[in-house]
């Protein structure tokens, strides 16, 4: 990609970390938050509902700041972190924090919807087959979900790699740190002479967001054909 | 053995069963919304009742007194669904193998191979369940089920969801299962041609009570417990094979009584189970002669029963075992029949249908 400038280059290979690290760590995540929501009768399910979905309704600089608050170096839990090595303030580890939890609510919705489409009678057909609760759901449920947990994923990297407003916010915009595509396009936009950088990476913007697209159909597909569905 | 006793309140009824379900198949027989599934799931451990105890063999699987409860995967019990439940992400092979991956160690493991044949499953192993058609995938399911090395069979209407071939097709299978695998097996049904062809014994359930427990001939001859309504009511006789005719009948011997059946299959010397339902047998009280039926029973009058109907339920003893006849009221008055009564039975050849016939392909001439 050598008709990328260096600091263009930069820009993009580090959205391209923060989105890879934000998707794959919180999948396992996503996937309990999913099934809890989807199987579980608790109280507080609704709280957690509305938990996981505010990210999605909040404005992205509303969540930023709070993380800044909650993560912040002045905050009890930035601070205690700090204590054992863990940085989010103004380091890409914390935008791929905020990456997560702005793309967490469409991980989970994509995951909760395939598992609500499970039909717990084979998982019983499992249990009376000298199945475990834990074995029922790795061979059983894992598999039949994957085209869900698939396209959460990606929906989720997709998300984590436009993620702008609670990124900024939270980590800043520091090249070569915390400036991902957006923030880098944004910021080649307020400079004069700008635009073909800025239009440079608008291109790579769209080339990754429907390359994850045309992944996740094609996975997905496989997964269900695999699955014995259409 | 399995011992079940258990109560639970349903919408509308409560269930308190009490039966015990020895090595072969009992047919937990009654119309639907007796209660048949919630016994069935609540042996399997998929549905826990409000009390009651369930053990099978020396193992309690359920006592609420003693606080026990076995979740459904520690209770060994091969469970075949009414619709199949296979799995569709894996393929039939890895189906049928897929209990025997949780099976004990120690478990006595039903060889694959002639499980496989027993089933005549060998050229589905390597496709998926989707392509199956019902009767394939209702024997994979069978399959499934006894290659997980249970202690026991649990089948919930098995045949439900097939058509009137299909259904033909698998309980040949269900009857090898009776025959050639020793376990208790708990057959929910609804059918009495099912408890006819395949019920060592039969517990007959109705709102949720048992209301008679014996063996087949016994209860399928008592009109008053038939849970399906008078049509299915009728005997079961067995019969043994003698000969087969030129002319195209087999001759049956029951209790020393000859019966002609259009011919069977079977080779003379087995054992056959025949069904005549009680609205095919007429009744005479002389030796009826140039009639052209050719079953005839000398029988005598055991007791009739009557309904607020025209009909009336005239149970005959035989030498062939127990028959019944639906006949009119007015019938019975003007034949002065009354218990100890002499009479014949008349069976139509029609009587005895294709799929009541057990093991034969029989049709009427």
């Amino acid at each position: 990609m050598s008709w990328l400038g260096p600091e263009e280059w930069q820009a993009v290979a580090l959205s391209l970390k923060v989105s890879i690290w934000a998707s794959l760590l919180t999948l396992p995540l996503g996937i309990f938050a999913a099934y809890a929501l989807a199987r579980w009768h608790f109280p507080g399910k609704h709280l957690l509902n509305g938990l996981v979905h505010l990210p999605l309704i909040l404005p992205p600089v509303v969540t930023g700041y709070l993380l800044l608050l909650i993560f912040g170096p002045q905050s009890a839990v930035g601070s205690a972190l700090q204590q054992i090595g863990i940085v989010f303030a103004f380091q890409w580890t914390g935008a791929a924090l905020a990456a997560a939890i702005m793309g967490f609510p469409l991980m989970v919705r994509a995951i909760r919807l395939s598992i609500e489409a499970v039909d717990p009678k084979l998982e019983e057909a499992a249990a009376t087959l000298g199945a475990s609760r834990f074995w029922v759901f790795v061979s059983v449920t894992l598999p039949l979900i994957l085209p869900g947990i698939l396209a959460g994923g990606i929906l989720a990297f997709a998300k984590a790699m436009g993620e702008f407003g609670a990124t900024i916010t939270f980590v800043s915009n520091i090249p070569g740190q915390t400036q991902t595509l957006p923030s880098a396009i944004y910021a080649f936009l307020q400079q004069p002479g700008g635009e073909s950088a800025a239009l440079r990476l608008v291109a790579v913007s769209i080339v990754v967001a429907m390359g994850a697209l045309v992944l996740s159909e094609v996975l997905a597909r496989r997964a269900s054909k695999r699955i014995g569905g259409a | 053995m399995l011992e079940v006793d258990l109560v639970q309140q349903l919408p509308g009824f409560t269930l308190d069963v009490r039966f015990q379900a020895p090595t072969g198949v009992t047919v937990l027989f009654g119309g639907s919304g007796a209660g048949k599934t919630t016994v069935v799931n609540a042996v399997a451990g998929l549905h826990r009742p409000e009390s009651g105890r369930v053990a099978l063999h020396d193992r309690v699987l359920f006592d609420l007194e003693r606080g026990i409860w076995l979740p459904p995967h520690r209770r060994r019990i091969g469970y075949i669904f009414q619709e199949g439940r296979l799995f569709p992400h894996l393929n039939v092979r890895q189906n049928l193998l897929f209990g025997r991956w949780f099976a004990p160690k120690g478990a006595a493991r039903d060889d694959f191979d002639r499980i496989i044949a027993m089933l005549g499953i060998a050229p589905l192993l390597e496709r998926r369940p989707t392509g199956l058609s019902g009767g394939e995938k209702q024997r994979v399911a069978i399959g499934r089920a006894l290659l997980s090395a249970p202690d026991m069979i649990l089948a919930d209407e098995p045949l439900a969801a097939l058509d009137a071939a299909r259904k033909e097709e698998i309980l040949p299978y269900f009857e090898r299962l009776r025959d050639e695998v020793k376990i208790p097996v708990l057959y929910v049904s609804h059918s009495a041609a099912e408890v006819a062809r395949l019920a060592t014994s039969v517990v007959v359930l109705k709102d949720g009570r048992v209301q008679r427990q014996g063996s087949a001939a016994e209860v399928l001859g008592d009109a008053q417990v038939m849970p399906t309504g008078v049509r299915a009511a009728g005997a079961l006789l067995e019969a043994r094979l003698l000969r087969h005719h030129p002319d195209g009948l087999s001759e049956l011997s029951a209790g020393g009584i000859s019966l002609f059946l259009p011919q069977v299959p079977q080779a003379p010397g087995c054992l056959l189970r025949l069904r005549i339902l009680a609205q095919d047998v007429i009744l005479s009280r002389q030796k009826p002669e140039g009639l052209s039926a050719l079953n005839i029973l000398p029988a005598e009058v055991e007791n009739i029963r009557s309904g607020s109907g025209p009909g009336a339920m005239v149970s005959l003893k035989t030498d062939a075992g127990r028959v019944l006849a639906r006949i009119t009221r007015r019938s019975a008055q003007a034949l002065e029949l009354a218990p100890g009564s002499h009479c014949y039975a008349v069976v139509k050849s029609v009587a005895i249908a294709r799929s009541d016939v057990s093991g034969s392909a029989a049709a009427a001439p």
